[in-house]
Order: C-alpha cells, then sequence, then structure tokens
C-alpha cells in the first residue's frame, strides 16, 4: 500500500515512486475536466488557497490558477510587489497572517532555496511548492514525466538527458529526483560551468556535447538559460552557447531515432533551442503546458483530503 | 441471484428503457463508474441487437461531486469519465445498487455540467431501499428490504469474473 502524500508537497526528492505514481494516475482523469464546456468540478468546493509569488511567474501562476478554480476552490493571488512583503515583512509572518484568515493551503514561490519547507514546517496549511530558489520545482517535474509517459507509455528504462543550465535548475533537480525514482536513466549536458559540482552523485551520468546526448536519449529536456540568475560569466556569449550547446535541426536530423523534445519554458528562441525545432514535429512543448494544469489538480485534490481510500479504490459502492 | 437471473433481469430491463424512451432515438446511456459501467454497456448491446440501433453510450465517475468530499479524509481515486452529446437526449443513468441516492444526486450534477437533457431516466440492478434524498429508480431489476447493517454484493463478470448479486446480512 503506497504511502499517503502528507501535508507538504516541497520536493520530488522527499517522494516515493508509489507516491510520484499516485499523482501520475490521479492527473489522468482530471484531463478530461480541462476538455468541458463546463470547465468546473467541485471536489475542492469552500477550501481556500493563496498563490504567494515573490518571484515573477506566468505559465506556473497561471497554471496554479486555472488548477484551482477548475476544482471550485476560491483562490487570493499575492505578488511580492504591492504587498507588506515590500515593507519587509517576513515570510512566516506573511504565511501566519494569511493563515489567520482562515486558509487551507499556500502555493509558494520564493526565490530562497528551501523556503517551501521551511514555511511548512511554521504553518498548519498545505504548502505546494512552485519553485524555491535553485532548489525543486515539483510539479514541473510531474508534468515532464506525465508528458514523457503519455508520450512512451512507461518511465521505466527510458533515457532522458536534461540539457543545459542543471546549475541554476529547480526544474533540472525534479526532474532527476523523479525519473530516476520511477526507474528512468538520466544523464545531463552542458557546459562544465553550468553543471553543478557534485552532479554525478545525484546519480546521473554526464554527457558532455549534445551530439552524444541527441546519440544516446529517447527524449531531450532543454533546460532554460537562466540570463537573470547569471551575476559571473558562466558563459563567454549567447552566440557561443548556441553555436555549442544549442538545439537545432541540423543536430537533431543526426538522431538514430526520433527524439521526445521538452522545455520547461520561457523559450530563449535561438540561444538553447531553436524555433524550427520549438515549432517541430518532435516538440511536446504544449502537452507539458497542458499537462501542467492536470497534474496540478492531481496535487491540489490529493492534499486537501490527505491519504486516497485505497480500500474503496477497487471496491463497489 | 446468479448469471441467468441476472440476465433475465437485464433482457426485460433493456427492453423497459426503449419502452419508456419510445425508440432508440436520442437515447444516450451512461454508466456510473465503477459496475454500473459494465451493466450499461450490456444494456446498450442487448438493444442495439433488438433494435438495430447503435445507441450513444458513456461512463461517469461521480468522486469529484460527492458531498461528503470534504468529510471523508483521505481522497477516494478519481475514474474516467467520457459523456457523448446531452443536450436534448434521453439519458439513462445506470448503476449496479440503488441505496442512499447519494450517488444519483451527484450523476444529475454532473450530467448537468455536460448539456441539457430532454430527460433523465434512472436505471438500477438493485433497489435496495434506504434512501437519504428524493430520488427514484425508472427502471429497477429487482427490490430488495436490506437494513443498515446489510451489504449487496453486485459483481459482474467483466471485472470479477462471475455475474452475482449477494446480500450479506450484517450483526
Amino acid at each position: 500500500m503506497p504511502t499517503p502524500l502528507g501535508k507538504d508537497l516541497t520536493a520530488l526528492e522527499y517522494l516515493s515512486a508509489d507516491q510520484i505514481r499516485l499523482i501520475l494516475d490521479t492527473a489522468e482523469p482530471f484531463k478530461e475536466v480541462s476538455e468541458r464546456q463546463i470547465k468546473k468540478v467541485p471536489a475542492l468546493r469552500g477550501k481556500t488557497i493563496v498563490n504567494l509569488f515573490f518571484e515573477a511567474s506566468t505559465r506556473t501562476r497561471i497554471s496554479f490558477e486555472f488548477a484551482e478554480k477548475r476544482l471550485s476552490a476560491d483562490t487570493v493571488n499575492v505578488a511580492s510587489s504591492g504587498s507588506s512583503v515590500s515593507k519587509g515583512e517576513t515570510l512566516v509572518d506573511t504565511a501566519r497572517n494569511l493563515e489567520a484568515m482562515h486558509i487551507d493551503m499556500v502555493v509558494i514561490r520564493h526565490h530562497a532555496s528551501g523556503s517551501a519547507e521551511f514555511l511548512g514546517k511554521r504553518i498548519r496549511s498545505s504548502v505546494i511548492n512552485a519553485g524555491d530558489g535553485k532548489h525543486e520545482h515539483p510539479t514541473q517535474g510531474l508534468l515532464d514525466i506525465l508528458t514523457l509517459r503519455d508520450k512512451f507509455g512507461k518511465i521505466e528504462g527510458l533515457k532522458v538527458a536534461i540539457c543545459g543550465d542543471l546549475l541554476h535548475s529547480r526544474v533540472g533537480r525534479s526532474n532527476i529526483h523523479g525519473l530516476l525514482k520511477l526507474g528512468a536513466e538520466v544523464a545531463v549536458c552542458g557546459p562544465a560551468s553550468l553543471l553543478p559540482r557534485d552532479v554525478e552523485s545525484l546519480g546521473v551520468t554526464v554527457i558532455p556535447h549534445i551530439e552524444d546526448a541527441i546519440q544516446w536519449a529517447d527524449a531531450l529536456n532543454i533546460l532554460r538559460l537562466q540570463l537573470e540568475r547569471m551575476t559571473a560569466g558562466y558563459i563567454p556569449s549567447l552566440r557561443e552557447y548556441n553555436r555549442v550547446f544549442g538545439l537545432s535541426t541540423v543536430r537533431l536530423d543526426r538522431a538514430p531515432k526520433d527524439l521526445v523534445i521538452m522545455h520547461p519554458g520561457p523559450m530563449n528562441r535561438g540561444v538553447e533551442i531553436d524555433s524550427e525545432v520549438a515549432d517541430g514535429p518532435h516538440s511536446v512543448i504544449l502537452p507539458q503546458v497542458t499537462n501542467g494544469v492536470a497534474v496540478r489538480m492531481a496535487v491540489l485534490y490529493l492534499l486537501a483530503g490527505g491519504a486516497p481510500d485505497w480500500a474503496q479504490a477497487g471496491g463497489s459502492e | 441471484m446468479d448469471d441467468r437471473a441476472i440476465a433475465r433481469c437485464l433482457a426485460r430491463m433493456a427492453s423497459e428503457i426503449v419502452e419508456r424512451a419510445r425508440g432508440t432515438e436520442q437515447l444516450v446511456i451512461v454508466g456510473i463508474q465503477r459496475r454500473g459501467v459494465e451493466l450499461a454497456a450490456r444494456l446498450k448491446r442487448l438493444i442495439d441487437d433488438a433494435e438495430s440501433s447503435h445507441i450513444a453510450f458513456g461512463k461517469l465517475d461521480i468522486t469529484l461531486y460527492r458531498d461528503d468530499l470534504q468529510a471523508v479524509g483521505p481522497r477516494p481515486m478519481v475514474g474516467e469519465t467520457t459523456l457523448p452529446e446531452l443536450d436534448g437526449k434521453i439519458v439513462v443513468i445506470v448503476d449496479d445498487v440503488l441505496y442512499t441516492g447519494r450517488t444519483v444526486r451527484a450523476a444529475l450534477d454532473e450530467c448537468a455540467d455536460f448539456g441539457r437533457p430532454r430527460r433523465i431516466l434512472l436505471c438500477v440492478l438493485i433497489d435496495r431501499g434506504g434512501r437519504e434524498l428524493p430520488i427514484q429508480a425508472d427502471i429497477i431489476g429487482v427490490t430488495v428490504s436490506t437494513g443498515a447493517g446489510d451489504r449487496v454484493d453486485v459483481l459482474v463478470r467483466e471485472r470479477d469474473g462471475e455475474d452475482a448479486v449477494a446480500i450479506v446480512r450484517g450483526t
């Protein structure tokens, strides 16, 4: 019997393979809800959710908001600018004040690694990590894995190369943990200056050249070059990065089989990925976005009730 | 009830459905997850064979519409929902057992989010009484009287390997 999810979702590193599978399986029926004419089910009626975004986000925030609204939860968005955060209030004080207004869940994005877990230990409400610094972005990892499972049928034995800026990437880290737990082989590929020093200790192989990653992999997850986080000179120039590591049709045409191409967005077209590839037939970038809503609905649904009732899952009413 | 008794019941229910709907045009059969789906599929086959028709078929999972979802704590697993066009149709909702009526209430609410049928009929294999809501079935296989401690087990071949209905009396 799989372990229930618990109160918070802060990192895929802390989940078991069964817990990850539970979320993915729960996401399946939620895909259909978003295809209905009336895209709403009453499952989270009366639940109040605060989206606490201390960092810019379009896709993730809107995806969470759609997921919450399609489950009939009441939602409030708080951005750091224009709130008391800009007056110097601490994270815990902000959250405790929100909790005093009887909320049920907090979705948090924060620039500090570990902030979601820190908050989860200090408030009663469920906390969902929507990206904490360079640590993890668990729902993005889950939606990437769901997209791969849709495409290949299973994750076990799949060869996934994660390419680009691993050093700053919480998406990369969540993918690595999630994919390895489900039995995939994971390689990372990027300039040495953008790979974490201890990256092999996570259980991945390093492939220094993107040409070799293309030969090896079933799927490529191309990470965004996080220009806003790069304070030091990690790469000589964007042009050179594109020349050495950019995913182009020329490179992709040499692949021994059809590769599935993923990107968590927002894309730097012409830097880590060329437009012809991003918009090409092997790209699943938009299905990833669609799956994002279903995965987040599944996480919200599961966290709102604790553990699933396994005894009832197979029985009759 | 054994498999032959269930087969006779379903045959009668199938012809009752066609009678009540005055034909198969506009007819949609919708099974409630889980065992309602298998029963609905069999009713559809029986009707299609007898009437040379191709009636529309759907599956409904009511988990997300349960009125006790906030109270049950651990989340029940959600099944698949696939519904055809319901606007203006005669929809027959099929379930294995009718008891409190709460599942049917949820199914009616969910149907309303998909369209506006001309009419909705409720068809159940077993009506065991014990209603907690003002809901009744239109087409019934068998009516049995049970107490709150009793259990009615419906087994279907597709899922359980055999067709059977058993009433397990509570102590």
